[in-house]
């Protein structure tokens, strides 16, 4: 694999107690997630992304709202218009939430399954949800590479970045596990991030991203305190270091698994 | 407008759904005009519709090395790589350019969830069963992290779940890869199994037919779920007698989730972008496998697409009245049989179909026609608006 030198231009980021990319900076510079933040039970929150119709807003299933809101706040910050940017969305699990819940209604009954419920199951649904919200027409992907899936997404949004010479948006994401699935396909925490890279430098870009294949194992990536309760998140686990390496704006490497066998690096240079 | 693409040379591909094990059975099938969908006898909760089911999968379990990943999707993806000398071709592949030179990119909408319903019913207090307490099958990257496992790819690896467009776009993706040295080749797998969560899923949407699907005949009234998997691989150059995948276009229709455009702006956009990758006119086609999944709507709509887009000229089938729709795989099954159509001479028939949709019964093949075909194209439009056209050209003649 080459190198892939793409540009971000547009970041977002939404968890529990931090509701954007300056409320992520301030937290690293503080050192403290404000307790205001976080209320009730962290696992239970959700944003309320304003792209989407009022009745979605809070109806929709979860990936689709975290995945939504950092998009949103990714592309408002690069000053690009939604409908225009293709996507790549990935995530770990999907919607745990909803595969707990129609394995479930499977198991008992199931001529009982919803039919709203089975179209929001496909691993597509929130770009599915946020190409109709955007009117984009360009292309939305959605993949998955288990552990990995955020180092894929990376990978494949900025192949398309510099195959197609435009700008992608890539969003990632994992909700909380529910039910019996908890145990095989843990995730205790939910966390979104997303992403507008580029193939050129412009006025508004933050970093360059030099993305490549790294020989070896990709060195572990351990979360600084504050932020050490998001390892419960596997996409977190991933993309935190990027983020924290993009706060610091200084030059730093990040290494990733991008597969079973496979490891890249990003070196990211303000 | 993308602008025009080197071919890429698709060096092996093989496929296995109702209609068989591989090629020749596929190709036997198509031109005896013998469809593969049988009433539903895969649901405990009887679920009166045809499906497309492969023989044998429950006494074909994976062998001991990997029993981690053994699951109905999975079975099938082994059983598949096995026809047509597919698995030897890939590892000679990986062999040829270095593990980490060889991108694996597969496609899937249910990938292993036929397990997690299975565990679900058969709950130990609030825990999955102790046999199915295996992360390896509840991800929708199963598939992706046993063929990874199976074959020791160590370059790129991703599942695109896109539905029913997941292995069209693959070859997309493996495009992009290989043009940018990323990777010099890869393996390109879709597999989806029969499971009750799409069975039942479609069901509920009232898009499920109770006989065998009919698409674009006036009568449709709804989709067949099958089964099945495919493969291909691809590289820059290969012998010049392989087909190519010349084109591809990728689109969203920006509407809802599982109703299509209404103009079929998005099917639109994906048709054009894929004509323009591969610097063609729509004159210059000679074969459509349409998506015709037989719904009322979606065939409405492609028709409409088709018969604006193209001239009478162009000859167009569906094959899901074969094979029932194999939503994720899908993409690169209905690939297979544009590529051996190509390599055969011959228009597949629209099974089950008596009378055209009068939009497109100029186009649309209803009976089988023997003629040659030189380029073709393959529609793929799913759930959340997902589109993907891929434009092929047949190999130097042998």
């Amino acid at each position: 694999m080459r190198t892939l030198t793409v540009y971000v231009d547009g970041i977002g980021v939404w968890a529990p107690g931090i509701a954007d990319w300056p409320a992520l900076q301030r937290v690293l510079r503080d050192g403290d997630i404000a307790a205001r933040d976080v209320e009730g039970n962290p696992a239970n929150a959700k944003p309320a992304p304003t792209i989407l119709p009022p009745t979605e807003r809070r109806r929709a299933p979860e990936p689709v709202l975290l995945a939504s809101e950092a998009a949103s706040q990714a592309a408002a910050m690069a000053g690009r218009d939604p409908a225009t940017l293709a996507s790549v969305f990935t995530s770990t699990h999907g919607d745990l939430a909803i595969t707990d819940a129609m394995c479930a209604t499977l198991a008992a009954d199931p001529r009982e399954l919803s039919p709203t419920r089975f179209h929001n199951s496909v691993h597509n649904a929130p770009a599915g949800y946020w190409t109709v919200a955007a009117h984009c027409n360009r292309t939305a992907t959605a993949i998955s590479a288990g552990p990995a899936s955020f180092a894929a997404g990376i990978v494949e949004a900025a192949s398309e970045v510099a195959a197609d010479g435009d700008a992608v948006l890539l969003a990632a994401y994992d909700i909380v596990a529910r039910g019996p699935l908890a145990e095989v396909a843990p995730s205790g925490v939910p966390f979104a991030a997303a992403f507008v890279l580029s193939p050129t430098r412009s006025a508004g870009s933050l970093a360059q991203l030099c993305v490549y294949p790294l020989q070896g194992a990709a060195a572990p990536n351990a979360l600084t305190s504050v932020l050490a309760a998001f390892a419960a998140n596997p996409t977190a686990v991933q993309a935190l270091p990027l983020l924290v390496a993009l706060a610091r704006r200084a030059p730093a490497k990040v290494t990733l698994a991008s597969g079973a066998n496979a490891s890249i690096a990003i070196e990211v240079a303000p | 407008m993308p602008t025009r693409i080197a071919p890429l040379a698709i060096s092996a591909f093989t496929a296995t759904s109702a209609l068989g094990h591989g090629r020749g059975a596929l190709a036997d099938a198509l031109r005896a005009d013998r469809g593969g969908l049988a009433d539903n006898d895969f649901t405990r909760v009887p679920l009166p519709c045809a499906i497309g089911r492969v023989a044998g999968l429950e006494s074909m379990p994976l062998p001991e090395a990997f029993a981690e990943y053994d699951c109905r999707n999975n079975r099938l993806a082994w059983h598949g790589i096995a026809a047509d000398g597919f698995l030897d071709a890939a590892r000679a592949a990986i062999e040829r350019y270095g593990a980490d030179r060889v991108a694996l990119v597969v496609g899937t909408s249910t990938s292993a969830i036929g397990a997690t319903e299975e565990g679900y019913r058969a709950l130990d207090g609030d825990r999955l069963p102790a046999r199915l307490r295996r992360p390896v099958l509840h991800t929708p990257h199963s598939l992706g992290l046993f063929l990874e496992a199976a074959l020791g790819t160590r370059g790129p690896c991703l599942t695109v779940a896109t539905a029913c467009s997941s292995s069209a776009k693959i070859f997309a993706k493996a495009e992009r890869m290989i043009r940018l040295g990323t990777a010099d080749a890869a393996i390109l797998a879709g597999v989806d199994t029969l499971c009750d969560s799409v069975l039942f899923g479609f069901n509920a949407l009232e898009l499920v037919s109770s006989q065998r699907c009919r698409p674009f005949d006036t009568a449709r009234d709804g989709i067949s779920i099958g089964e099945a998997a495919g493969f291909a691989l691809v590289e820059r150059d290969g012998d010049a007698r392989a087909p190519r995948l010349v084109g591809y276009g990728e689109s969203s229709d920006a509407y809802h989730m599982s109703t299509p455009h209404p103009e079929g702006r998005g099917a639109r956009l994906a048709l054009a972008d894929a004509l323009a990758r591969a610097g063609l006119e729509p004159d210059d086609v000679d074969y459509i496998n349409l998506h015709g999944t037989a719904t009322p709507k979606n065939d409405e709509v492609e028709a409409a697409v088709l018969a604006d887009v193209f001239s009478a000229r162009v000859r167009a089938s569906a094959t899901k009245g074969f094979t029932g729709h194999t939503l994720g795989a899908a993409g690169i099954l209905e690939a297979a049989i544009t590529l051996l159509a190509m390599e055969q001479g011959f228009v597949p028939a629209t099974l089950n179909s008596r009378d055209a949709e009068p939009a497109v019964a100029a186009q649309l093949a209803i009976e089988r026609e023997e003629r040659p075909i030189r380029v073709a194209l393959s529609n793929s439009f799913g759930f959340g608006g997902s589109n993907c056209t891929l434009a092929f050209a047949a190999g130097t003649p042998h």
